[in-house]
């Protein structure tokens, strides 16, 4: 596959100038919301070369948000893997704590971003579609902190399942729409979210939760994330005087991971895997999209679905309900097919294993969709020589997922 | 003349606008099918859209949306609808039949194969909500060389400067989708669609139909006093998910209320 692809000089040059990441990604909307993405992509193109901008910007993430976080060098589950390793084996693993930002998640990053656009273009209408209700929280957080108004689009499942975070979005001031249309999770959220949007484009703004939606969306829901894989450069340098050798991050639309993995693409010594969620197993009912899907259309943008031979989408299963999804974003469809990242699935079970490992290793809860590429950092360390280092995308705290988990492991709470 | 061009003059020499009516293929089962599209034919339908479900039907209002989940509920697979399409095309050779729908349906098999499915069941035009001008290399070539017509919409939101690009391969009919919105929901302001057609017929000789919002004779007459055609999907797709079945001679009813409000009309104008 990989030979028959030209590559273009630097793969961070993505997308090309109609959104389109190799044949994925692209702008797949009603006529109706056209004018407005293109107008978006114009405001984003003038506040990205705009210092006051990046200076706001920088300025919320630092004393609002909390950043930088820490990339903490993960001792004892280092050691815990070298001793089960072969004789030189383990890799040494650090955390990047995402998990430690305000709101718990990477997901604020974006949205402060997308507060910032939202104003820039006069809106004063915010609504976003939410799964586990990480991204709702988030985006209900900075519309209080604007002082937009805000509605939030839950799957009704979800809004059952996530009763703490219904309950933070309301706080916050958000409302809460739960949304009873097709599976009632994050893909039908979604929907709900496009069609309200469709319905009000003249005063609202749509925060997209994850690097996937139509052009310009993916670009720059990416291009807010990477201050992660930005900060892990500089922190990397600082703590060992070179880059790491291996980044592993979890993908449910895949903000995080592409946040994490941009800034190092071009770095051809630095291995990447992006972890999937395999749900039940792949032969089962799971949400890996690359693993079990194809190439297909579906919410803006040309990606890997799940779906059946007539094009309908079937529905994804993870316990992680931010990584519940149908679909990827659209440059991880790409750096698939060109095969510089690597994608892994990871089944519930062997994530709610990490959940617990790290949480009495550590002393750190990872929400369930970190525990995902926790999982993976444990099957692929002790391969590795000790010399080598790893990165983990810590994206989220697991405060949320402690009902979920005692379910799962059948504890009376 | 094609099948489409004929239908529009037809009804023009009347002095009426076309009457497009919608359904969703498979609703509420494919066998139920073909009884509901020929009531829409006696009813005195015009053009006939078969909206093709799709499980994520985004830009659908709850009646229509509802309608696909009944149709994939009952098993209705892509196969079927062209069997419909063919079936209907033998028994109606002149009533042109617009397939409607979702990109990735028409697509997932390639765009070569769906414009051959298409030309094969004697279908004449396809309106896809998801794939705008900006992406027609995935949908237009091949339904163009096939010689089936890609109907495009041009919205509230679509301005001066992006109706040429709206226009650009656009076949058929030009739909005007009267409200930023879903179907089946809000519906405009009568002024608002007279200046709306009004300065779509300045930039094109497309014949223009006008969608989103229409469940009445009233409002059909209304609009069809200065539009080409007028277009009712969710009226009429909420009768087939309260009758079922049972839906066709209700259908019919309905149809022919609305004929009947855009036939009154050309005698006005006549008189
Ligand atoms: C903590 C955490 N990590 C990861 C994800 C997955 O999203 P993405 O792939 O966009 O980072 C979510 C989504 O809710 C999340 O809450």
């Amino acid at each position: 596959m990989t030979d028959t692809i030209s590559l273009p000089n630097s793969l961070r040059s993505q997308p090309d100038a109609s959104g389109h990441f190799g044949q994925f990604g692209g702008r797949y909307v009603a006529e109706t919301l056209m004018p407005l993405i293109l107008d978006l992509e114009k405001v984003y193109r003038a506040a990205k070369a705009d210092p006051a901008f990046e200076e706001e910007y920088d300025y919320l993430l630092k004393q609002y948000v909390g950043r930088p976080n820490p990339l903490y060098h993960a001792a004892r589950l280092t050691e815990a893997l070298r001793k089960d390793a072969p004789a030189g084996k383990g890799a040494k693993i650090y955390l990047k704590r995402e998990e430690l930002n305000h709101t718990g998640a990477h997901k604020i990053n974006n949205c402060i971003g997308q507060a910032l656009l939202a104003r820039r273009m006069g809106k004063k209408k915010v609504i976003a579609e939410t799964g586990a209700g990480q991204h709702g929280v988030a985006t209900a957080t900075v519309a209080a902190l604007f002082g937009m108004e805000c509605k939030i689009f839950m799957g009704a499942k979800d809004v059952e399942r996530q009763k703490p975070n219904v309950f933070r979005m309301k706080l916050l001031g958000a409302e809460v729409i739960p949304v009873t249309s097709g599976s009632a999770t994050l893909k039908d959220s979604m929907n709900d979210a496009l069609r309200h949007w469709v319905s009000n484009v003249h005063d609202t703004f749509y925060i997209i939760g994850t690097a996937a939606g139509p052009h310009p969306y993916p670009e720059l829901v990416r291009d807010f994330q990477s201050i992660i894989g930005k900060e892990i450069k500089t922190q990397m340098m600082e703590a060992e005087g070179r880059l790491p050798d291996m980044l592993i991050a979890p993908v449910g639309g895949g903000s995080n991971a592409i946040g994490m993995f941009h800034p190092f693409l071009d770095d051809t010594d630095v291995a990447m895997i992006g972890v999937e969620a395999a749900g039940e197993g792949l032969t089962g009912k799971h949400a890996a999209s690359l693993a079990g899907g194809a190439s297909g259309i579906l919410h803006g943008n040309r990606t890997y679905l799940l779906q059946d031979e007539d094009g309908q989408i079937t529905e994804a299963h993870s316990i992680s309900a931010g990584l519940d999804y149908p679909g990827i974003g659209p440059e991880h469809s790409w750096l698939h097919e060109i095969g510089r990242v690597q994608y892994m699935p990871v089944t519930d079970d062997e994530a709610l294993a990490s959940f617990q490992r790290l949480s009495a290793l550590e002393g750190i809860i990872p929400a369930l969709e970190s525990a995902h590429a926790i999982a993976a950092a444990e099957q692929v360390a002790p391969t590795m020589d000790a010399d080598k280092i790893i990165v983990v995308n810590l994206s989220g705290r697991g405060d949320k997922d402690i009902f979920t988990v005692a379910d799962a492991l059948g504890v009376e709470m | 003349m094609d099948r489409m061009a004929t239908r529009f003059a037809a009804c023009k020499a009347q002095g009426r606008a076309a009457l497009i009516t919608f359904v969703t293929a498979g609703d509420p089962t494919v066998a139920a099918t073909p009884a509901i599209l020929d009531a829409l034919v006696a009813g005195g339908a015009d053009i006939i859209e078969l909206g093709m479900p799709f499980t994520d039907p985004m830009a659908d209002g709850p009646a229509i949306e509802l309608a696909n989940l009944r149709s994939l509920g009952s098993g209705t697979k892509t196969a079927h609808i062209f069997a419909i399409a063919a079936d209907f095309r033998a028994r109606h050779p002149d009533t042109p039949l617009v397939l409607m729908g979702y990109a990735n349906p028409m697509l997932v098999r390639g765009s070569d194969w769906f414009a051959d499915q298409c030309k094969a069941a004697g279908v004449d035009g396809v309106i896809c909500v998801d794939v705008p001008p900006e992406e027609d290399a995935e949908l237009g070539p091949a339904l163009r060389s096939a010689g089936i017509h890609l109907v495009r919409l041009a919205t509230p939101t679509t301005d001066a400067k992006r109706l040429p690009a709206v226009l650009e391969g656009a076949s058929g009919f030009l739909y005007h989708v009267s409200v930023a919105g879903i179907t089946g929901k809000q519906q405009a302001a009568q002024a608002n669609i007279d200046m709306a057609v009004q300065k779509l017929k300045a930039a094109t000789d497309l014949p223009i139909a006008v969608g989103f919002g229409v469940r009445t004779p009233e409002q059909a007459a209304a609009i069809g006093r200065i539009a080409d055609g007028v277009v009712v999907g969710s009226a009429i797709v909420d009768l087939v998910g309260s009758h079922g079945d049972a839906a066709a001679p209700f259908v019919q009813q309905f149809v022919a209320a609305l004929s009947g409000a855009l036939t009154a009309n050309s005698r006005e104008t006549a008189a």
